[in-house]
């Protein structure tokens, strides 16, 4: 506990998630601090660590308060400017603010700033407030009042019925209702019982969980609490993979300060209620993430799934009743039994209550971390939160939503509300959170095989359908971009769907077919184009490219005959450009360089 | 470290409430020093120390500190703005130590402004 108090009029708030870290947040709060001490301020002003702010593609972020100016991409050379400018004489920096992009007009305060403003934080709602290394901070966010309240106040039974009535329902993916969950967990048989905390992510572009527990690993620990009292157990594990050692390294401090503070081991806060929780480092195969597997890999085996039933609320880790819940979901618990289930379920929709964090990324001008409510609908997060498609000359063709196991979801379809039953419907689901947007310069058939290649890469191989059957498909979608599509390719890229989907083992299996059957059910034309007319409408499967100059169109100019690195385009002045399609290597400079889209 | 109980929790949420109110926003009052090269020169640091002390020193944690620039009328520095909730904002000028800590006993804690350093009631409207 902090003896002394100390009162400064400025706190700089450094994010010190992966993302800013990577691009020397780090480096940029020992300088402020050197600087700061240099100026004979340290007493005045804090700088002070923070969990992931969102906006990570304008990192290193730095956020002042009490005046709520948010900062962008702060090096380590610009701190004495900055140093002398803002704290010393109390201007802005008109430098590192962020800058709109509709009008050029730089934002100072943070709250004024489209991608915070349209969020609305209850899992991430200490981001950027407190220092994750720092219990006391939690604490002073009304931490772990919730485990209080639960351990002291409440019964097994009223815990379940809280969390129950919330309605919240799985964040990793499945979306299965988490009272419901536990109800069966604590109406099994056994004195002995486990409580897990599911941070294997592995979806490609998706970082809600590890950005949870970065920026607030005690909501995830104190979730655990509220849970292992739910069900009656006293061990609980975190499967975390191994490549988030920063992940890591906060959870390890968190898990030591708790503790410390006696808020986990025996008898916690006076209440008789014991819980240990333990790291696992899993070694980052992606079918870990599923929940059987993922007990395996603890005991020590291989991560295989095995069928259910018996589902782990009875049979789990050590064929004992285990409970595994998502790092998102295990954030949200103490809110439900902190504020309320009602007031919970006051957010989002009737059947999806509450928020969801999503990791936004792609063609998309604000590229980060944020948390919407329930309900809001696609438009929204890409146009408002999102700011919009970059490129003048571009439009949004679609959002990829639910990664691997997720689908594509077209711009026709861009007012559909975000949430478990609208998404499922479209043929994507919510999935753990991954959202790309893309522009017209995506090939569907090319996105389609990215998944895929991933999937099959990730199967485990236990059960044939996925096993052999993703690998088929695979061997089809790169036929059809090599321009060796046959005729019924697509009848019979639908029909090994439908049977992958209906005999695979696992979630991984019964998922992976997803990304092809959503961009066939939409973008029908665009494989048609591949097959029949051997065309890539978005220019992307290089074998099929043959370009050529539209005459009428061409200004003459000759930019693609300077552009050209094979001396594949003969141009004189004043006359139409010609490209030799043998000598063309496909390079696609011509084409991007042609101002007047006279080059297809 | 001693086992925490239930108790322990408050008092660590309490004594950490000032610093998460300036994060947060919630705040009672909010006194702004101007520090300007002009306020710097004439003494705005040992100003803003003073208000640092006494808030330490009186446990006072829902008041806010900021610093801001020049506020233009250089020549009557240092100067602060004190901004209680539901009252309106005084700029006081020509501050030191003591004048500083009527200011803070007087406005900032018990809501009455200290008229004979004040220079007006009410800030400029800005656009």
């Amino acid at each position: 506990m902090e003896k002394t108090r100390k009162t400064y009029h400025t706190n700089l708030m450094i994010c010190a998630g992966t993302g800013c870290v990577s691009c020397g947040s780090f480096g940029v709060r020992d300088a402020l601090i050197a600087e700061i001490e240099k100026q004979d301020l340290s007493h005045e002003v804090l700088v002070a660590t923070t969990g992931c702010n969102g906006f990570c593609a304008a990192g290193p972020l730095l956020v002042s308060y009490p005046d709520g100016v948010f900062y962008q991409k702060l090096q380590v050379e610009d701190v004495p400017f900055f140093v002398e400018e803002y704290l010393l004489k109390g201007r802005v920096v008109k430098k590192h603010l962020f800058v709109r992009p509709e009008d050029k007009e730089a934002i100072p305060a943070i709250n004024d700033i489209g991608f915070f403003s349209n969020q609305l934080l209850v899992t991430l709602r200490n981001r950027g407030l407190i220092d994750p290394e720092i219990i006391d901070d939690y604490i002073a966010r009304d931490g772990y009042m919730a485990a209080e309240k639960a351990l002291n106040e409440m019964t097994s039974e009223e815990i379940i019925r809280e969390v129950t009535t919330s309605g919240i329902r799985g964040r990793g993916g499945g979306g299965f209702p988490t009272g419901l969950k536990w109800k069966f967990c604590a109406d099994a048989s056994g004195d002995q019982k486990y409580i897990l905390c599911n941070a294997d992510e592995g979806d490609p572009g998706a970082f809600m969980d590890r950005s949870i527990l970065e920026a607030d690993p005690h909501a995830v620990l104190e979730g655990m609490i509220i849970g292992a009292k739910a069900i009656g157990a006293h061990q609980g594990y975190i499967y975390v993979r191994a490549e988030y050692p920063l992940a890591i390294e906060r959870l390890e401090t968190a898990i030591a300060q708790a503790e410390d503070y006696g808020l986990l081991g025996d008898d916690i806060l006076g209440s008789g209620f014991d819980l240990k929780i333990e790291l696992y480092h899993g070694a980052g195969a992606f079918v870990c993430g599923e929940e059987t597997a993922l007990m395996l890999s603890i005991q020590g085996q291989r991560g295989m799934p095995r069928p259910r039933p018996p589902f782990p609320a009875h049979k789990g880790l050590w064929n004992l009743p285990t409970v595994l819940n998502n790092v998102e979901t295990w954030a949200n618990i103490p809110q439900i039994i902190f504020r309320g289930s009602n007031w919970f379920k006051s957010l989002g929709t009737e059947k999806s209550t509450g928020t969801k964090v999503f990791a936004l990324t792609g063609c998309v001008k604000n590229i980060g971390l944020i948390e919407v409510p329930m309900g809001v609908s696609l438009r929204s997060i890409v146009y408002d939160v999102g700011g919009g498609i970059p490129g003048k000359r571009r439009k949004l063709k679609a959002v990829q939503v639910g990664g691997p196991s997720g689908g594509c979801i077209p711009e026709s379809l861009i007012d559909t509300p975000v949430d478990f039953e609208s998404i499922v419907k479209t043929g994507a689901i919510v999935g753990s959170g991954g959202m790309v947007v893309m522009d017209d310069t995506s090939c569907m058939v090319d996105v389609a095989k990215f998944f895929l290649e991933f999937t099959v890469e990730e199967s485990c191989g236990k059960c044939t359908p996925c096993r052999e059957g993703t690998q088929q498909m695979l061997h089809i979608l790169d036929r059809i971009t090599l321009g060796k599509g046959r005729p019924e390719d697509i009848d019979t890229l639908i029909t090994l769907s439908a049977m992958i989907k209906s005999a695979s083992l696992c979630g991984l299996g019964q998922t992976a077919p997803n990304p092809v059957e959503t961009t066939i059910k939409y973008f029908r034309e665009e494989y048609e184009a591949h097959i029949f007319e051997k065309r890539c409408p978005a220019k992307k499967c290089k074998a099929l490219l043959k370009f050529e100059v539209v005459p009428e169109l061409c200004k003459k100019c000759g930019l693609c005959f300077k552009a050209c690195p094979s001396n594949a385009i003969t141009w004189v002045k004043k006359s139409v450009a010609v490209i030799d399609v043998d000598k063309c290597t496909q390079c696609m400079n011509c084409y991007a360089v042609c101002k007047f889209d006279s080059i297809i | 470290m001693a086992k925490l109980k239930i108790e322990d929790l408050r008092k660590i949420k309490e004594s950490k409430k000032g610093t998460l109110n300036l994060r947060d926003g919630a705040y009672r009052a909010k006194v702004t020093v101007h520090m300007g090269t002009c306020g710097i020169a004439a003494g705005a640091r040992i100003v803003m120390n003073t208000l640092i002390t006494a808030i330490e020193q009186n446990n006072t944690d829902d008041v806010i500190l900021t610093s801001s620039g020049c506020a233009g009328l250089c020549s009557q520095e240092p100067m602060m703005t004190v901004e209680v909730n539901d009252l309106s904002p005084v700029k006081y000028v020509y501050l030191d130590e003591e004048k500083t800590k009527k200011i803070f006993r007087e406005h900032v804690i018990d809501g009455k402004p200290v008229a004979e350093y004040a220079l007006s009631m009410g800030s400029e409207t800005t656009y």
